[in-house]
């Protein structure tokens, strides 16, 4: 049993029903857009919302690769740093370009280093995929620590955004980045809702499902394969930029290590592959557990036990839920969320 | 010369070392179907807690037995508590639940044993040995030795006892070799057993080397390009695997460092099994997979 099987066993979850899904959009629209930026405060917006939003964003990117073209990748935190450093010299190298134009450039830069680390997916599969996108994760790393030339010589290392504005709008508060955020990652995602219904999804899909067969019926598979590598990693960009500055606003290339990657990896695993919610689910799951566990932690222990003995605590209990899960559900949260739903909506059908 | 030669001679004695680690991932990889990335916490904790026994005054032979037990227990413990669960996932889900477990296995031990480092002797005074006029690391050749025996040992238990066979068998498929009789849960214990034999061993050997502490998990990073160049399923690939990484390291560390600026070490390996990937898919020894429709 090869693992493109093993993967391609999994369930597409439809996470949305045609009818329901613009309704539920113009829901989160109206709060997302209206309600949040008029009542939420600058913590929520900082702490808690923003890197959600982001890592969603990142989640849906590397969903695309893993969860429909079924290619596995542990370079997301090195694409991630291409998408922050390229946007970093195009807003400081070309200050004509609007904000919007600096973030595409940076994503498709990103996006073609995706291509080019995806190379090996022609020849190799799955696993070994995924420890040959390690030397993606490394190299990039590396590269962006090593030539000053991508910090602008910046004597620490550190690259923070020169301005952050469009069309005469300064997008440096909370509400400003939020919002930047928001629109940024609504817009993706609606592409990448469309695109995996569209014939590139399906090939995508059939693809992951099992690519011999795929090749049979007449899929370009190499093509296809290495577009999903450029989409996803375009997306992927497009978050590292945002993450380094909506989020963070000053970073250097320690930010993108490998723990960002398994970060990225969790959350699409742990929300759902191949689905289009599941990025946000288990975003939402990595995001905030951690700071639930922190709150609690603190409540129960706080001043009984040395911080540092805490955050060793805190880490093996995120382990074990991580680990309790994918026992208890290895199609993701988003899988557990719709069987849930039809169980409230259809209480007598024995499903 | 001889500077080339000590370079290369360095090289092959970490290699070593390196295949040491590859060892408990192939073991496992073959039984249980995971890449498991706790290894390096498994190898942590068997340091951390020989370090701490010793320190509390135990004689370092019963220090080593009470480690020894603790991590075959740990062990067996993983694989019926973690990876009996979730028999049947995708690599990539065993994978990451490997990754929860590092995750419990590094926060419990730093809870109970302190994240300081930890100086650990062996009792081998490192003083480098004369060869003509080559320089080598006595620590190191000791524990090339150290691992070269492992290997063989268990090179034989694995390919000429019945428990190696069955776990051929069972890497082949698992149901086939359950209709014919092995004792599934009997091997699972023993291979996973032995996997924390491996890490203690790899874990004393890595410690007094660079001291014990958390970097110490890292160890399995320089594994995954030793697997993917040898095969994920072959001892001997492992071996050959980590004596090709060390020796192409440590080159690269010399020759190709100063051209591009230093630390070439953290991503060559990942480029250069990359590199093998791309000629030869399936690893060097590792078996060949047919696709059908």
């Amino acid at each position: 049993m090869t693992a493109s099987q093993d993967l391609g066993e999994r369930r597409s979850i439809r996470s949305l029903d045609f009818l329901v899904a613009p309704a539920i959009a113009v829901a989160f629209a109206v709060v997302g857009f209206g309600v949040i930026p008029a009542f939420g405060n600058d913590y929520w917006l900082n702490a808690i919302l923003i890197p959600f939003l982001i890592m969603s964003l990142i989640g849906l990117g590397l969903n695309l690769l893993l969860g429909y073209a079924g290619q596995a990748s542990l370079g997301s935190g090195g694409f991630m740093a291409v998408g922050a450093y390229v946007t970093y010299n195009v807003l400081l190298r070309l200050p004509a370009l609007p904000l919007p134009f600096a973030l595409l450039i940076g994503g498709l830069v990103a996006g073609a280093a995706g291509v080019a680390f995806g190379l090996p997916s022609l020849r190799i599969r799955a696993f070994y995929l995924l420890a040959s996108t390690l030397a993606a994760q490394f190299l990039l790393e590396w590269l962006f620590n090593q030539f000053p030339w991508f910090s602008n010589y910046s004597p620490s290392g550190l690259i923070s955004a020169p301005r952050l504005e469009f069309l005469g709008y300064d997008l440096t508060d909370a509400r400003g980045r939020y919002l930047l955020t928001l629109t940024t990652v609504s817009l993706l995602t609606w592409l990448a809702y469309n695109l995996v219904r569209s014939q590139t999804g399906r090939n995508w899909q059939a693809i992951r499902d099992m690519d011999t067969a795929a090749a049979i019926i007449g899929i370009p598979v190499g093509s296809n394969k290495l577009l999903a590598f450029f989409v996803s990693s375009f997306v992927i960009g497009v978050g590292g930029a945002l993450w380094a500055f909506a989020y963070l606003g000053s970073v250097d290339s320690r930010t993108f290590s490998l723990d960002r990657s398994f970060t990225v990896m969790f959350i699409v695993i742990i929300g759902g592959l191949g689905s289009i919610s599941g990025g946000y689910i288990g975003a939402a799951f990595m995001v905030l557990l951690p700071i639930l566990i922190d709150r609690v932690a603190g409540a129960l222990f706080g001043g009984a036990i040395d911080g540092g003995q805490i955050q060793n605590l805190q880490h093996a209990l995120f382990g074990a839920l991580i680990i309790f899960f994918l026992a208890k559900e290895p199609n993701g949260l988003a899988a557990l969320i719709k069987t849930f739903a039809a169980r409230i909506c259809k209480p007598r059908s024995s499903s | 010369m001889s500077f080339l030669l000590e370079t290369i001679i360095g090289g092959l004695l970490v290699g070593t070392l390196y295949s040491l680690v590859a060892i408990g991932f192939v073991l496992v990889y073959k039984a249980s179907g995971a890449f498991n990335y706790a290894q390096g916490s498994l190898v942590l904790c068997a340091a951390l807690t020989f370090v701490t026994l010793v320190d509390k005054a135990w004689p370092p032979l019963a220090a080593g037995a009470a480690t020894l037990v603790l991590m075959v227990t740990v062990a067996i413990a993983i694989e019926r508590l973690v990876l009996r669960p979730l028999i049947n996932q995708s690599q990539v889900t065993l994978f990451m639940a490997t990754l929860g477990l590092s995750f419990i296995i590094e926060g419990l031990s730093q809870f109970f044993m302190g994240s300081t480092v930890h100086e650990l002797d062996l009792g081998v005074v490192d003083l480098p040995i004369a060869l003509g006029d080559i320089l080598i690391s006595r620590l190191d050749l000791i524990a090339a030795a150290t691992a070269a025996i492992l290997v063989v040992v268990l090179s034989f238990f694995f390919n000429r006892t019945r428990i190696g066979l069955a776990l051929r068998a069972v890497a082949d498929d698992p149901q086939a070799a359950l209709s014919v009789g092995i004792r599934l849960n009997t091997l699972y214990r023993v291979v996973w057993g032995v996997t924390g034999f491996v890490a203690l061993v790899a874990g004393l050997l890595w410690g007094a080397r660079q001291g014990v502490q958390f970097s110490l998990t890292l160890v399995v990073l320089k594994a995954l390009p030793v697997l993917i160049i040898g095969g994920f399923t072959s001892i001997g690939g492992a071996i050959v695997g980590g004596l090709i990484v060390g020796v192409s390291e440590s080159l690269a560390e010399i020759y190709l460092g100063p051209l591009v600026g230093g630390s070439v070490s953290n991503w060559f390996a990942y480029v250069l099994a990359t590199a093998f990937l791309l000629a030869r898919p399936e690893g060097l020894f590792g078996e060949r997979a047919i696709n059908r429709v």
